[in-house]
């Protein structure tokens, strides 16, 4: 990764990706999310071993509606499902075993049950990962220093350089006063 | 406090000082070592379980060739050892979830150093259970025609029957296992990436990890995804052994006609996967030396669950006998009496009362509840209890139902055993693979745990009132 001295106020390397700050603790990276949200910065994200409590919040996250997704979808599974068992025993090819009901529902509930949760937990699962981007070999925050230790116990914040607000001077200057172990400049 | 080969025994969740990266090599470097590192007792009880593997394979040739003939299944008794065997197995599947969904919504810290095998011993149990069904319908390769697909013969399955719901709840109940399992294992996959040694580890986890990130926004997602999850697999666990109860339920066999059955054999499942669940920890944390993160703490909360379910367990029983006799109905009344007092089984019943009832009243004790040989040898007895009460279920009820003139005994065959061995050797081959290619303990869970125990430190209050009490040094 070669040094790029950048005139004042342009962020002007095309091939740069973020700042990434690297930090020892989840307390001081939780700091550094606060204050880099504070200084308004939103194209930003944290890289951490575990989820840390608080952190969507303080990179400024809204919480996820993935739940009213999973309703939905969970609903009309166990309405399908019903409607496949009605359908079947109705109109495609009603039967009359003993005089009972053609549409004897206690029998469709646990089929009903069923669906609605396999279509919701797919749902959710699939959604997840979709929305996360995955699955994706490849990402540029892989080309920062140290980096392979993010899964093990290092914590790092990037501020992109598509952010509005970055200047590889200024950002670099605001982000060392947060007193990370490092920051690295990364490129796509 | 006791020490037990060298290491540290501890009462709290997780001992005292654990880090993120000693968490990380406690549980990953017996994962990634090569293979000729791999231990000897790993080798030898895959050998055996491989064996006992082919010995499966043998048998579904033989009875697929032959004929489902090969079992001592009979007029009355139809269903026969492959239906006791799947319930059991189905059973044992049933502790996974418990603990990686229920325990989860709970918030039960102690839930996560044993998730992680406990949901593969969910999903091997699957694999185990649901192949016997397909094997018991005689023609095994069209197993398909019970689900609803566009056919030739413009047919539905029935939907009424209770064979067709356990297609439904099975097929559900194992991908949405698998799903749960996969997703909570995607940002272990990305550290054994990250700290991958050989070429097949890089590709094989660098695949499978889907390229995790470990980004905070990735983070919310999949935190709100997991809990999700749980919360769905919460209800879903109770249906499913619920809808397998149901088969018994909804047939008018004496002692199966009974609205007991559904919340009883959901305890029943419980009770027997939580036996499993010790059964697989209490070698698994000696033979990798996990004693730091699945705790004396561990064992004692799994064996108050086993208790607890077991003497639901023990209700029911009473129950059944209670509701046979308060039912005035003839073939009921005889039933129960059979069951208990019967010339043929009684000692099935008797057997079954102390291995689900007498054996586990020791767990009442502490001091049993942290001796892991206990707890073992304990657990092995409810394993064969909790077969017990399926083979009492299902035969002696079948074997003398209503007319005398369609009464018959039932003897297994050597097949039945075979296949019920082979099955085993399927279920344990799964697991030697699971603990050696892939995580056994959920390590961004741990870390996250370990995280917030230095912050705030033990949540242990009893132990250490316990030590006070006991003029011991706190915190030892």
């Amino acid at each position: 990764m070669s040094e790029t001295i950048a005139p004042e106020g342009v962020a002007q390397n095309a091939d740069l990706y973020a700042l990434v700050a690297e930090f020892d603790d989840a307390e001081s990276l939780m700091a550094a999310a606060e204050a880099t949200r504070d200084a308004g910065y939103t194209k930003t994200d944290a890289y951490t071993p575990y989820p840390v409590e608080g952190l969507d919040e303080a990179l400024g996250m809204r919480p996820s509606r993935l739940g009213w997704l999973v309703l939905i979808m969970g609903t009309l599974g166990g309405l399908g499902g019903f409607f496949m068992q009605w359908y079947a025993n109705n109109i495609y090819y009603p039967l009359n075993i003993g005089g009972k009901p053609l549409n004897s529902w206690p029998n469709f509930i646990v089929i009903t049950f069923e669906s609605a949760v396999l279509i919701a937990a797919f749902t959710a699962g699939l959604f997840m990962l979709a929305r996360n981007g995955l699955p994706r070999p490849y990402h540029s925050i892989f080309n920062t220093p140290n980096f392979e230790n993010v899964t093990r116990d290092k914590f790092f914040l990037a501020i992109e350089h598509r952010d509005e607000q970055f200047d590889l001077v200024e950002t670099r200057a605001f982000l060392d006063l947060l007193s990370p172990t490092q920051v690295s400049e990364v490129e796509r | 406090m006791a020490v037990v080969s060298g290491k540290a025994e501890t009462h709290r969740v997780i001992a005292p000082g654990e880090t993120a990266g000693s968490i990380d090599d406690a549980v990953l470097n017996p994962v990634l070592a090569g293979p000729l590192r791999t231990p000897t007792w790993w080798w030898i009880g895959f050998s055996i379980a491989m064996a006992f593997l082919s010995l499966y394979l043998v048998s579904i040739v033989v009875l697929i060739s032959t004929g489902t003939g090969v079992w001592g299944n009979n007029v009355p008794v139809g269903w026969g050892m492959p239906i006791i065997n799947f319930v059991w197995w189905i059973g044992i599947g049933h502790a996974g979830t418990l603990i990686s969904a229920i325990l989860l919504l709970f918030r039960q810290p102690w839930r996560t150093s044993i998730n992680r095998f406990a949901e593969a011993m969910t999903i091997f149990a699957v694999v185990c259970a649901g192949l016997y069904p397909i094997l018991h319908l005689g023609r095994p390769w069209v197993f398909y025609w019970l689900a609803p697909y566009p056919n030739t013969m413009g047919l539905f399955p029935q939907f009424r029957s209770p064979l067709d719901w356990d297609l439904f709840a099975i097929a559900t109940y194992g991908s949405v296992s698998v799903l749960f399992w996969f997703i909570g294992l995607i940002p272990d996959m990305a550290t054994l990436r990250d700290r991958a040694r050989s070429r097949f580890q890089k590709i094989l986890y660098g695949t499978l990890c889907l390229g995790w990130n470990n980004s905070a926004r990735a983070w919310q997602r999949y935190q709100r995804a997991y809990l999700l999850l749980a919360a769905l697999s919460f209800p879903l666990v109770l249906s499913v052994h619920s809808t397998i109860a149901l088969d018994f339920a909804v047939a008018q066999v004496p002692g199966w006609n009974n609205t007991v059955y559904p919340p009883y054999f959901v305890a029943g499942a419980v009770f027997a996967g939580f036996a499993m669940v010790l059964i697989l920890a209490i070698p698994l944390r000696r033979g990798f030396g996990l004693q730091k993160l699945i705790t004396r703490r561990h064992l004692d909360n799994a064996a108050k669950l086993m208790l607890a379910t077991g003497l639901i367990v023990l209700y029911g029983y009473v129950v059944e006998a209670f509701m046979g006799w308060y039912s005035g109905v003839e073939f009921e009344t005889y039933f129960i009496f059979n069951r208990i007092f019967g010339a043929d089984h009684w000692w099935a019943f008797w057997l079954l009362i102390a291995c689900n009832g007498v054996a586990i009243q020791p767990l009442w004790f502490r001091r049993v509840r942290q001796n892991p040989l206990a707890l073992f040898v304990i657990a092995l007895i409810v394993s064969v209890g909790m077969w017990l009460e399926r083979f009492v279920i299902i035969v002696v009820s079948l074997t003398k139902d209503f007319l005398l003139s369609s009464w018959d005994d039932y003897v297994s065959t050597v097949w039945d055993w075979s296949l019920y061995l082979g099955s085993l050797g399927l279920f344990f081959v799964l697991f030697f693979l699971f603990i050696r290619l892939l995580p056994a303990i959920a390590t961004s869970e741990m870390k996250e745990l370990a995280h917030h125990d230095t912050l705030h430190g033990s949540d242990d209050d009893f132990e250490e009132i316990r030590q006070r009490y006991h003029g011991e040094e706190v915190g030892s």
